[in-house]
């Protein structure tokens, strides 16, 4: 009941950024049409929707957001140079890493994360055993322990905080 | 004679490109949006080059991937149409367009994969 | 619209064209598949989403600004899954890695 409500509110949020001059009539369809797809898909939404009133979760979200942004920008920068070198300065490969984040929320955020860092795209996930596959495009090191000081480590802390 | 035919591949690039962005500047400065007009033409650059990835792929994989890049393109253009035309409705199309591209994207993923689509 | 507006929302405009040519250099110039995806999802995302936030910067907070704003944040939350699930595809169909890559995890625990 409560993941409905959740989305109830999200779907809402949405419909009335995409009809943005707030309108009487976009408002009440808006009510309907939420209303509508949280009684339907509701209990598909969130396992755990108590989360959801956490306020120490937003502040370290708020805190996460220009930490990605920053990582995201240097990535593009990165990617810039190798590109245009003539040289190609490519040593790719495919490595392994550890992850002690549990739910599914968690672990997607940290593979979109990870995707959008410098040179590491993620490959697969094995949920179970908390291990990402990694494709790195140079790679510094094999070793699985370094591997994930290397890559996951920065991320990992803070979603930790969020999703957990 | 690498490095000679990689100079020579970039120094047309950036040509082609500074004389894209440097040929509109009056137009910059008078404050018409004859600016981003000249923006279509390095955004159509950039679809050739997909379009070339989606000829020549050598794997199924790599026409996938030039498929999903054009979809991102195709967002950032109908942006900077809404801009040069003061018509919303187009960022519309825009939001359309990323859901349908990332779903097909999902589903030649799936096809890659040869499952089936309800799995 | 002032003049500092303007020139900042066409500064991320150019900034956003820029990206976008480079990752569709790397898509021509890289030589395999998940090397290719690195350099397109990266780079096109991010100069798209500059495109976008200089739609916002130029349009204000009007109804123009508010559905940019709203589609940068989906292509950030869309574009690596995309991604993730083109990698996987690719792997599972058994495009190889190119010649001189270094180490293959995924393949050695047989998957």
């Amino acid at each position: 009941m409560k993941s409905r409500l959740v989305l109830f509110i999200v779907g809402f949020i949405v419909w009335s950024l995409l009809t943005w001059p707030l309108d009487f009539q976009h408002l009440v369809a808006g009510l309907a049409v939420a209303a509508l797809v949280a009684f339907i898909t509701g209990d598909l939404f969130s396992r755990r929707p108590y989360y959801f009133g956490h306020i120490t979760r937003y502040i370290w979200f708020c805190y996460y957001v220009p930490v990605f942004l920053w990582e995201c920008l240097k990535a593009n920068i990165d990617v810039a140079l190798r590109v245009l070198n003539p040289k190609l300065p490519i040593n790719p490969g495919i490595v392994k890493v550890k992850t002690t984040l549990k739910s599914d929320a968690g672990l997607t955020f940290l593979a979109n994360s990870i995707t959008l860092t410098p040179g590491t795209l993620c490959v697969d996930i094995d949920a179970e055993k908390g291990i990402l596959y990694i494709h790195w495009i140079d790679v510094k090191t094999q070793d699985t322990d370094k591997a994930t000081e290397l890559i996951v480590r920065p991320f990992e802390k803070v979603l930790k905080k969020i999703f957990e | 004679m690498k490095n000679l035919r990689w100079l020579m591949g970039f120094s047309f690039l950036a040509a082609s490109l500074l004389f894209i962005i440097l040929y509109p500047i009056p137009s910059l400065l008078s404050w018409q949006s004859g600016f981003l007009v000249h923006c279509f033409f390095i955004l159509m650059l950039c679809f050739a080059m997909c379009l070339f990835r989606i000829m020549a792929g050598p794997t199924p994989a790599d026409r996938a991937v030039a498929i999903d890049t054009l979809g991102i393109l195709i967002v950032g253009f109908c942006a900077i149409l809404s801009v040069s035309t003061e018509r919303d409705w187009y960022l519309d199309i825009a939001i359309a367009w990323a859901l349908q591209s990332f779903i097909g994207a999902l589903a030649l993923a799936k096809y890659l994969e040869g499952r089936g689509f309800d799995e | 619209m002032n003049s500092l507006q303007h020139t900042a929302g066409i500064i991320f405009i150019v900034i956003g064209l820029g990206f976008d040519v480079f990752g569709c250099i790397g898509l021509i110039r890289l030589p395999d598949v998940y090397n290719r995806l690195q350099a397109t999802t990266k780079c096109v995302t991010l100069g798209t989403c500059s495109i976008l936030l200089g739609a916002f910067v130029l349009k204000g907070l009007g109804a123009t600004g508010v559905k940019a704003m709203l589609a940068a944040v989906f292509l950030l939350l869309t574009s690596p899954v995309a991604a993730h699930a083109l990698a996987r595809g690719a792997h599972k169909s058994g495009v190889k890695l190119w010649s001189k890559s270094v180490v293959d995890k995924y393949k050695q625990d047989g998957n």
